[in-house]
């Protein structure tokens, strides 16, 4: 029971907070409320917007500024060397840059294809939503969380004592004398990190993509299948460009999770082992090594990455809500 | 469980449309194959059966848990509850456990829920329905925001709560260092996680709840104003209540969010159980107790237990609020 007893300051202060909080917001309201005239547009303008627009401009907009120039900077942010930090990340980095590249080009496109098989098995069916649950399940846990599961899975056990790990009993049912250290087998160690994102984004994909398939019209669904389009041919020539840009959507989604990916390869391997990636190595640099040029280059690397595949995604969310 | 696509960028309203039935379905019923359940069932099970392992380990005694596979514990069935009070209490080996990391983690979430939906509802009210010059632009700009990733805003954020920040003389955030000491006042306290999770998620919560204000009828705010109900009222007495659904279903997202961050929280928290939440725990015992396969176990599983009460309770909002958010961070 201490335990619990133990709790109590902590959600205590929470709740002050919240309190201190909306008593702020009550008089700021309450004055506000009070200004009649050509001055109430300003104030309501002030109050609402004001505390937004600062907190951005001092959470984002200005760091990510600095973030920029520090990344010309040396380690300990005090003097001006150009390019050095980028082109140390080219000249060292290559392993995290392939891993990276790895990571965005193969999990979307598995996340979002057995998703979309999914989407299209679950349409036909009756009872879907147990299914759906079960799938979309892993989306609620953390990254954390799903590494300490899947580590669970790649456990490694010798060969003459008995398994623990599940991954390793299966393969040697099937006959496989001795798996692998998983975690330790390079270069598939990163595959198998992967399968962890997969295994959380596909319920995301599959979630999204069922919604776009139901969303498709019988009537041009029955169209087609008077003109004999079954199968394959429905869906290739129907099904797909129908939910095209819902796809893409799904896509970009994914890309953009992964290629801020941190928590998984941190909570599995840290970065060893040959599996580390671009958000890892700029934790790795600004708070373990302390070169804050490093690290701020790899988040501008990271910046350069995600801008393009933002900008894709709302230009078809924009499409597909024009077409609305 | 039914989504519509269009809701990736709209919070719908309180009224979903119902899934269609009737004819269409059951023509679906008809097309539905055999093989295609067998399928669907086998990666059902394959999706679940890592998350049974780990609820089953961390019920399994260690002898067990570390020299057996989880699977033979059906053969072999053996049930203790002592890694979850171990885990709890801390027993000998892990200091405080992992209740103070589990309150840190409520903490942290419920304020970094609350506070970034209400100052982002109030900023989508101004910039859809106060009209001023310019809204256009600080709508684009905010939203254009979520092109910045996080790892862009550590470094200097954090430089930001320790040392303070003007811009020449003039103070924009205090230096908060205790006279002749380089420990901030913000340390140990939940203030930067706060504030640093307010900001992040400002942008996207704004975008969002700007699109379902902006939607709101026309009419019912002019006959308000004609009334004589200021902004202030307005918001309080009509848009705000209106627009509890889309709040409600964002702010589960954000709950979410927060509590299964990683990167905020050992960035300003670091690892103590003053103020951490419960996935540094996690990370942490998961590089020191790897080995104890039934204590890590029964510690993740505390974590996300959470998260699953969410999930299978609010299910609908639950969708609603992830696929809004999904583009996050």
């Amino acid at each position: 029971m201490d335990e619990l007893l133990d709790g109590l300051p902590k959600l205590g202060s929470a709740a002050a907070a919240i309190a201190l909080f909306f008593a702020a917001l009550l008089v700021l309201f309450l004055i506000g409320g009070r200004v009649r005239g050509k001055f109430q547009g300003p104030v309501a303008l002030a109050v609402f917007l004001g505390p937004a627009v600062i907190l951005v401009t001092m959470g984002l907009i200005v760091p990510a500024g600095r973030t920029i120039y520090g990344s010309f900077l040396d380690a300990n942010q005090e003097e001006f060397i150009g390019f050095s930090n980028y082109s140390w990340i080219f000249e060292t980095q290559w392993g995290t840059l392939t891993n990276t590249i790895l990571w965005i080009v193969i999990t979307p496109i598995a996340s979002t294809g057995l998703g979309l098989t999914l989407a299209l098995l679950l349409d036909r069916m009756k009872r879907e939503s147990v299914a759906k649950s079960l799938i979309f399940m892993p989306m609620a846990i953390s990254f954390v969380g799903a590494s300490i599961i899947w580590g669970l899975m790649y456990e490694y056990r010798p060969p003459t004592s008995e398994q623990v790990g599940l991954l390793s009993q299966i393969v040697m049912w099937f006959g496989v004398e001795e798996p692998p250290n998983w975690i330790l087998w390079q270069p598939f160690n990163n595959y198998l990190l992967m399968i962890i994102m997969i295994w959380i984004q596909v319920g995301f994909a599959m979630v999204v993509l069922s919604a776009a398939i139901k969303n498709i019209s019988s009537d041009v669904v029955e169209a087609a299948e008077l003109d004999g389009a079954v199968g394959w041919k429905l869906f290739s020539r129907v099904t797909i460009p129908m939910i095209r840009a819902t796809l893409i959507v799904v896509l970009t989604t994914i890309m953009i999770a992964v290629l801020k990916i941190f928590d998984i390869v941190r909570t599995m391997t840290n970065g060893n082992f040959g599996t580390q990636v671009v958000a890892n190595e700029m934790y790795a640099q600004s708070f373990v090594q302390f070169n804050q040029g490093h690290g701020n280059a790899l988040a501008v690397v990271l910046f350069i990455g995600v801008i393009p595949l933002i900008i894709y995604n709302i230009i078809q969310l924009r499409k597909e809500r024009a077409i609305r | 469980m039914s989504v519509e696509a269009s809701e990736i960028v709209i919070l719908p309203g309180p009224e979903l449309p119902e899934e269609k039935s009737g004819i269409k379905e059951s023509a679906r019923r008809k097309l539905s194959s055999p093989w295609a359940v067998v399928v669907v069932v086998f990666i059902t099970v394959i999706w679940t059966i890592p998350t049974v392992g780990l609820l089953v380990t961390s019920f399994r005694p260690a002898a067990d848990a570390q020299n057996t596979g989880w699977w033979t514990f059906f053969r072999n069935p053996a049930v203790t509850f002592s890694n979850y009070a171990e885990v709890i209490t801390g027993g000998t080996t892990m200091g405080t456990g992992i209740m103070p990391y589990f309150f840190n983690s409520f903490a942290i979430a419920i304020p970094a829920a609350i506070f970034p939906l209400i100052l982002a509802s109030m900023a989508a009210y101004a910039i859809a329905w106060v009209p001023f010059k310019g809204a256009v632009w600080i709508f684009f700009g905010i939203f254009a925001l979520q092109v910045v990733p996080l790892q862009m805003a550590l470094l200097p954020l954090l430089q930001m709560f320790n040392l303070g920040w003007s811009i020449g003389d003039i103070p924009i955030f205090p230096d908060l260092n205790k006279p002749g000491s380089q420990q901030s006042l913000l340390a140990g306290t939940y203030i930067p996680l706060w504030i640093a999770h307010t900001m992040f998620a400002l942008p996207l919560a704004i975008f969002l709840l700007h699109n379902f204000m902006a939607q709101l009828p026309r009419d019912l705010m002019e006959a308000a104003r004609v009334d004589g109900a200021g902004h202030f009222l307005i918001f309080r007495k009509i848009v705000l209540p209106l627009s509890i659904p889309a709040i409600a279903s964002f702010a589960i997202f954000q709950f979410l969010w927060v509590w299964n961050d990683l990167l905020v929280a050992i960035t300003f928290a670091g690892g103590t159980p003053d103020v951490a939440p419960i996935t540094s725990y996690l990370a942490t015992i998961k590089g020191s107790y790897g080995a104890q396969l039934h204590l890590i176990t029964a510690g993740a599983f505390i974590a996300i237990i959470v998260p699953l009460i969410v999930f299978f309770s609010l299910q609908r909002f639950f969708v609603r609020g992830l696929l809004a958010g999904s583009v996050k961070g």
